[in-house]
This record gives C-alpha cells, structure tokens and sequence, in this order.
C-alpha cells in the first residue's frame, strides 16, 4: 500500500514538472510578451522593464531560475498586477474556486445520486423519461448559458415579488454562493446521473440482489446495502476528477457571477500573456489534478478491497 | 418486455419510499450547512460583499462597478483605464480636467508657463489623507522616481518634454540633472527641453501625480498592493481593497477642495467584464451607472430609462505595412481599398454599436482647434465610396507593381467581437469589390501587437486613444521616428508640420500644421478610417452628475450626488 502510494506520488511530481516545462516552453513560443503594451516602447525602457524582470537572461537561464524558485515554492510577482506574488493570488483566489467547486460538486454528486436511482427504480415509467430528458438537456447546454439564464430568472423573480431572493453576482455570503453552485455542478450532476442510472441498473438484475430478495430480506435494506452501496462505486471514482475539473473549469460562472475565483485570473493570464501567473496557475491547477486523481485512487481501494491487491 | 424483479412493484415502492427519506436527509443535511457555513461568513465577513444598493440615501452612498481589477495602483507605473478611474478618484495633480475637459488647479492653486520655464504654487491646504502637508518634493520625488531606469516605468515617455528626461531615463545622465526641482515647499520649478504647447494638459496625466518619499520607502516596495499601502490627496481615499471582488472609497477629509465632493462613499461592489451581468446588477438596483450594448438599447428606452452618450476619445483605423517589399506600400492599391469600402456602411449597417460614429479623420470629432472644434475648423476631407474609381486604381496599382494579380493579403485584427465583425466586413468588401483576397489574422491583443511591431502584417485593425487634450497625441502618430508607427509610413512633408506642431506655442500656426497633417494621411492614404468609439450608459434615476469623458476620471463620480424626493 505505501509502495504503491510512494509510487504514484513519483509519478504525479514527474506529472507535474513535464506540465511546468512545457507551460514555460509554449508560453515563450507565442508572439509578443507581457512586457508589449498599446504604447511602444523605446528600447531603453524596454531594457529597463527587461532587466526589471529578468527578462534579459537567455532562456535555458530563465528555465533554471523559474525552476530552482518553483522547488522554493515562490511563483513570482504578476506582470499585469504588478504588485502583487503569484503565491499572493493563487492564496487569496483558490480557495473562492475550490469553495465554489467543493458546493458544486456536493449538489452534483446528491442530485446524481438521487436522480439516478430514482429513474433505475422506475426506468421506462414517466419519472425516468422527464428525469432523463433533462439530463441530456444539462449535458448538452454549456455552463455559461446555465449562468445567463438563471441570472436573468433570478432578476426577474427579484423585480417582479420586489424582494431579493438571493444577489444576481458578487462574493462574500452563502447566499452569492448557492446559484452559480448550482449552474456549475449542473452539468456534472447530469452525467453522475446517468452513470448512477446505468450502474444501478446494472446492479439491480445481478444475482446477488435476486438472491438477497430470496432470502426475504427488507426491501428498503436491500435498497441500501446491496443496490445503492454498490451502485455509487463509479460515481465516486468520477468525484476525484469531477472536483478538480469543475474548480478549475469556472472561468465563465465566475466571470458572469463576479466572483473573485481563480479560474479568471488563469484565463486573463493566457490572454495577457502574463508569464508568472501563467506558470504558477498551471502548475498549481496541474498538481492539483495529479492530487486528486492519486487520492481517488487510494480511496478507491479503501471502498472497494478488491484493488488494493493489484 | 419487463423481467419479473422490475415488475416487482411492492419493492420499488419501498425502495422508492427509502430513497424519499434519503433525498429528504441530503436536503435537511444541506441546508442545514449553508445556514452554519453563512454562520462562519457572517462573523468573517469583511462587509464589503456587495449587500448594498445601487444607491444608500442613509449613508449618502453609491454602488458601482469595475471592469476588472485595477492592475496597479502605483501612480507612476499605472498604464491602464480601470487603474486611472480609481486613480482620478484617490489622487490629484497638480491640474485637473473639470467636467468640461478644461484645464483647472488642482494641487497647484496657480502656475506660469514662460518658455522653457514652468513654475507651479503648490496650495498651503494640501494635505496626504493621513493629514501630512503635501508639498513640491513629493511631486519631484514621484516624477524622479517614475523617470529611474530601475523602476522600468512603461509610461516615463511622457517626460521626455522636460529637461534631462530622456537621457536620466536611458541612463546616459543622473537623475539629479532632471529640470525639476522644489524650490521650497510649495514651489515647483520645470525646466523644459523646448517650449511646448500643451505641458499644462500633461501635467494632469496619471504618471504625473504625487507620491509621498517617507511612505513610499515605508512600504518596502508594495507601495499601492493594498487599500492601507497608499496615501491619497485626491477627493476620496481608498479603505478597503478585496482583491478581484470588491473595492470601496470614502471622502477624503483633508481634501482641499471637499466642499465640492456631495459623495460620502463610493462602493466599487463588482468586479466583472460581463455586459448582461452588468445589465442585470443595474436592472436589480445593485449598481447606479451602466454600459449598454447595441441589443440592449431597445429594452432600455422601453423602460424609459436615463440614457446618454459620449465619445470616449478612442479613433480605430485600418493600418497598412508601408516596409519594404509589401504590396500595401503602393499608393494606388491603398487608394483602391480606400474607395471600396464605406465607412458609414461599417458603423451604421454591420458595428450598429450606439454611439459610434464613422471615422472619417484621424482627428476624433471632440478635438478642440483655435476656437470651436478643430473639426469645425478643418473638415475632414470628403471620403467617397467609388467602387468604379477604385477598380482604376487598382489596375493602376497592378501595372506599377508588375503583378497580374495582388497576392493575397493578411489582415491582422484582435479577437475583440467588434474587430471580428470588422474584419470580416472588409473582407467581404475588398473581395466583392477588387476580387483582392484577404487572410484575416486573428491573435489576442498583446500578439497582435507583437506582430505589428515585427511588421508581421500587410494591414491591421488597430486604433489610438489619446493621453492629453492636444491634437498632437494623435497628429505625431505618423511621425517617421514614432514607435507607435507600427506600419512604418515615412513622409518627410509630414515630419516637418509634426515638428512644428512640437515645438511651436501658437494655436494657430500649430492647428494649420494640424490641418496640413489631415489632409496629408488623407491624400496618401496613410490609413482608413474606421470608427470613433463612442458609448450610451444609463444612469440611476435618483444618481445626478456623473461624468463621462475623454481625460481624466472616466467614470468621474467626483461630482456625482443622491437627489432625493424632498
């Protein structure tokens, strides 16, 4: 177990340092840098910004320097917020997307759960064909149309009872956070759906469920213990990923919700070609994934003993 | 066919009845979280989550928002518009622009221009937010300090009027050797390289406000990160500052001229770029001011709303590459292009953005000459859609060059929607007109730039915004030695009216050499001329005096006040 554990640990760091290597390779690839403005510079404040930066180094020097600051864990200062650590942001704005996300994936994974047994338990009957149309509605709809129109609900359902039900955007209550929550997990909660559906249903014809109905056993128990408990297994497999996608991938919720999330300072940083962000973005958003993608592997085996033994 | 176990209706419903039961834990379960973790929020919260209205009567307070975070707070390195919003309302320079664009004291009560020479008087009631006096050497410091090749300024340009400038900031001469000094505390003394024109109206630019020496170096090098690393001496000063989501302003007690300041709070609540969000924070009272976009106007007049418009001073043009061996460099092809295609056709029938208005000069509408508007004074040279015209030259264009046929052109245009939609006009125009080819290259802001600069390009759509309240910001922007000529066009005719617009300080020798300019981009077609951008905004009903303009504050909630029923 800890061989295995150590191992994959292993694996995710070297995960990690080919994701930064070629972050740092692509980066410098593209035309322009953060240093260009609207207004052109001379070459002598070019070279002061340059120094300024270390921007004047050859670039295997840069490499060594970026890589020997990431091992002490300092990303740097932001080019575009020129006063502000890399560390300072990631610090200050992951925890509003993981916060986000975390809420997200919770709405996700219950609605999943839930709706998909209920449509196993009564597949090809009404509440299975509603239930199932609208999960290939919320796979299909992207999450920014999710956003706009449940904003717009939102505003007319305020304007039309003359009360604030819950705010249209910003940050800083719980009640900011249950709608963008809501259309952020929206998607996922589709797809557990259907993977609990499928599995359940799986599960439901398999002989040791007959065999438990045999024995007499109370169906609410059988429910629970043989169907459900076996049924959640890839749902919980999804989570690990699903936690990570969906905290990374709120750039558009956060942007139309104004919410201070991580997500759009990782897209403002590719579009303002902002060196250090992009770099500290990546690699924290990529260490994150390997993370999570190791400790769903892990609990895995604790729910299911049946992997430890590979 | 059913098999029998799902035919099993007694189980189902128990089953059914259990999941219930389930479904109704996870809801107790969850709700009761949020209402605990609203619990924890609500004992950290830091009171600015944007709980506000667009308008608080009680504490005579508004609520707006931000486009995006402002970048950087540091006077002497801010280069953007959200950090020169929040820096028109925290800080002050010497001059300022009044809600007419006009040039009013600010921190100096008077000043003189003589020549080379000019001297401000600092006021004796300028105060830091902290109550410090504020004198001449935090003006010199600032300017010093923003003109030091260590501290990589992108703005120090717009010094290079004064004596020295230059050569301290390329570090061929000492900072000391720069023409400002404080004489005493309430005197600036400005030496210049040459007499120019318009040093007043410069004098009010961003990079150009004051900066405290003794906090600067308190800060260690965070000056302007945070609300509480700042000292301010303009109407309002900044007491909270949550990174990304909100921002708020208070009035500035020790401001010197309070009396004009009726605002007691300025809540920056949202920070978002997104037009509907935007619309529908304003629709729900949560902001007093908003931009609209073209598909929102219509509901907006439907819900009699206050609307306004106004230039925001931006001209956007298509730019051709006059280097060497581009086909665009032949005066006929460009004439060509220019007669294909109707300005007032893009804005009106394809833009059909409120506000917008045909460039028809590189000169924007709202320029002032001599005595009325520099336009009024100098039209802009009639532009002709003449598709038949167009096809001579461009015969011409292909003789001259030696082609049987223009090669196909890249056009190189950023991923904004309105560049797209642009460039896919004339696209569609050169091709239906002149059966020339047009490559559209679309890269993010920053790479477009890259590539102009690389002269990577055969035209491009870019535009200019001005700094100062002179013709000149736009008029040297053809100069053969300005770096912003990223396609390089070289007329020595036009070099020399450029340089007397410089140096010369009558109004009307500077404003023919203004004209002689226009009329010289037209006639070589140097450009074409897209649009001025301009924009409609609604305004709260109970909010009066907001300002939107060119220079300055843009939004200027400096004047802004509460009008309430009694």
């Amino acid at each position: 177990m800890w061989q295995y554990t150590l191992k994959r640990l292993i694996q995710g760091v070297i995960t990690v340092w080919f994701i930064a290597t070629a972050t740092f390779l692509a980066m410098h690839n593209v035309p322009g840098d953060p240093l260009s403005g609207e207004r052109a510079m001379s070459e002598a404040i070019r070279a002061n910004l340059e120094a300024r930066y270390g921007l004047d180094k050859p670039l295997t020097e840069q490499y060594f320097i970026y890589l020997g600051n990431f091992l002490k864990g300092d990303f740097g200062i932001s080019f575009a917020q020129e006063n502000r650590q890399v560390n300072d942001i990631i610090r200050e704005h992951f925890p509003v997307s993981a916060t986000l996300g975390i809420l997200a994936v919770i709405f996700a994974a219950l609605g999943g759960v839930l709706w998909g047994a209920l449509t196993a338990l009564y597949r090809n009957r009404l509440p299975d064909t509603i239930i199932m149309f609208l999960v290939i509605l919320g796979i299909s709809v992207p999450s920014f149309v999710f956003a706009a129109l449940g904003q717009l609900t939102l505003v007319n359902l305020n304007a039309f009872f003359g009360v604030s039900f819950l705010p249209v955007a910003g940050w800083g209550t719980v009640s900011h956070m249950i709608l963008p929550a809501l259309v952020l997990g929206m998607g996922t909660m589709a797809y557990l759906t259907r993977l609990m559906r499928s599995s359940m249903l799986e599960i439901i014809n398999s002989d040791y469920v007959r065999t438990a109905k045999a024995k007499g056993l109370p169906p609410a128990r059988i429910f629970t213990r043989h169907q459900l408990r076996n049924a959640i297994l890839p749902v919980i497999t999804v989570l690990g990923p699903a936690i990570a996608a969906i905290t990374t991938g709120g750039f558009v919720v956060e942007l139309v919700f104004a919410i201070p999330g991580l997500g759009r300072y990782f897209v403002q940083a590719v579009q303002q070609l902002d060196y250090t962000v992009i770099m500290g973005t990546t690699v924290f958003y990529g260490a994150f994934l390997v993370f999570m993608v190791i400790v769903v592997d892990l609990l895995y085996g604790w729910i299911d003993p049946r992997v430890r033994l590979q | 066919m059913k098999s029998p176990i799902t035919s099993d209706d007694s189980f189902t419903r128990s089953a059914g009845r259990q999941l219930a039961r389930y479904a109704f834990i996870a809801v107790a379960v969850l709700v009761a979280l949020m209402y605990s973790l609203n619990f924890v929020a609500g004992l950290t919260s830091t009171g600015a989550g944007g709980a506000a209205g667009a308008v608080d009567v009680e504490n005579n307070e508004i609520s707006i928002y931000l486009r995006e975070e402002p970048p950087q707070m540091n006077s002497m390195l801010a280069t953007d518009a959200v950090s020169g919003m929040v820096l028109g309302h925290v800080m002050e320079g010497l001059l300022r622009y009044d809600e007419n664009d006009q040039i009013v004291p600010g921190m100096a009560e008077r000043w003189e221009i003589n020549g080379t020479r000019a001297t401000f008087h600092i006021r004796e009631n300028a105060r830091w937010s902290n109550g410090d006096p504020l004198t001449a050497h935090d003006f010199e410091f600032a300017w010093k300090t923003a003109l030091d090749p260590a501290t990589g300024s992108q703005y120090a340009f717009i010094f290079y009027p004064i004596l020295n400038a230059e050569a301290a900031n390329t570090g061929q001469m000492p900072l000391d050797s720069v023409g400002v000094r404080a004489l005493d505390d309430h005197t600036l003394e400005v030496d210049l390289a040459q007499p120019i024109a318009y040093f007043d109206k410069l004098v009010a630019f961003v990079t150009f406000q004051p900066v405290q020496e003794a906090f600067f170096n308190a800060t260690n090098g965070r000056y302007g990160a945070d609300a509480d690393e700042m000292l301010y001496n303009g109407p309002f000063m900044m007491t909270s500052w949550v990174h990304g989501a909100s921002l708020r302003m208070v009035k500035n007690p020790y401001y010197w001229d309070a009396e004009r300041i009726r605002l007691d709070g300025i809540n920056a609540a949202y920070i978002t770029s997104d037009s509907n969000t935007l619309l529908n924070l304003y629709k729900d009272e949560r902001i007093a001011v908003v931009d609209l976009t073209a598909e929102m106007l219509e509901g907006a007049m439907q819900q009699k709303w206050q609307l306004d418009r106004f230039m925001d001073g931006s001209v956007f043009f298509v730019d051709f590459n006059h280097r060497e061996g581009r086909v665009t460099g032949n005066l006929n092809l460009r004439k060509a292009m220019f007669l294909a295609q109707d300005g007032n056709e893009l804005v009106d029938r394809v833009i059909k953005l409120p506000g917008y208005l045909p460039a028809k000069s590189l000169f924007p509408v709202w320029l002032q000459g001599v005595e009325k508007t520099f336009r009024e004074e100098y039209p802009a040279p009639e532009s002709p859609y003449n598709v038949a015209l167009a096809r001579e030259h461009l015969e011409r264009a292909k003789q001259e060059l030696g082609l049987s046929e223009i090669p196909p052109l890249v056009m190189l245009a950023d991923t904004s929607p309105v560049a797209t939609i642009s460039s896919q006009y004339y696209q569609e125009v050169f091709k239906r007109n002149l059966g020339l080819d047009i490559i559209i290259d679309a890269q993010t802001f920053q790479q477009r730039l890259a590539k102009m600069d690389s002269g990577d390009f055969d035209i491009v759509l870019s535009g200019w915004g001005p700094d100062y309240n002179d013709p000149l910001t736009f008029a040297d922007l053809y100069a053969s030695w300005n770096l912003n000529n990223r396609g390089r066009y070289n007329n020595p005719v036009l070099d020399s009216h450029v340089r007397v617009a410089q140096t010369s300080t009558d109004t009307k020798t500077r404003m023919d050499a203004f004209g002689e300019i226009q009329r010289i981009l037209h006639e070589d077609v140097a450009y074409i001329g897209n649009y001025e951008r301009g924009r409609v905004y609604a305004t709260h009903p109970q909010v009066k005096g907001v300002i939107r303009r060119v220079f300055g504050a843009e939004y200027d909630y400096t004047g802004a006040y509460i009008e309430t029923a009694d």
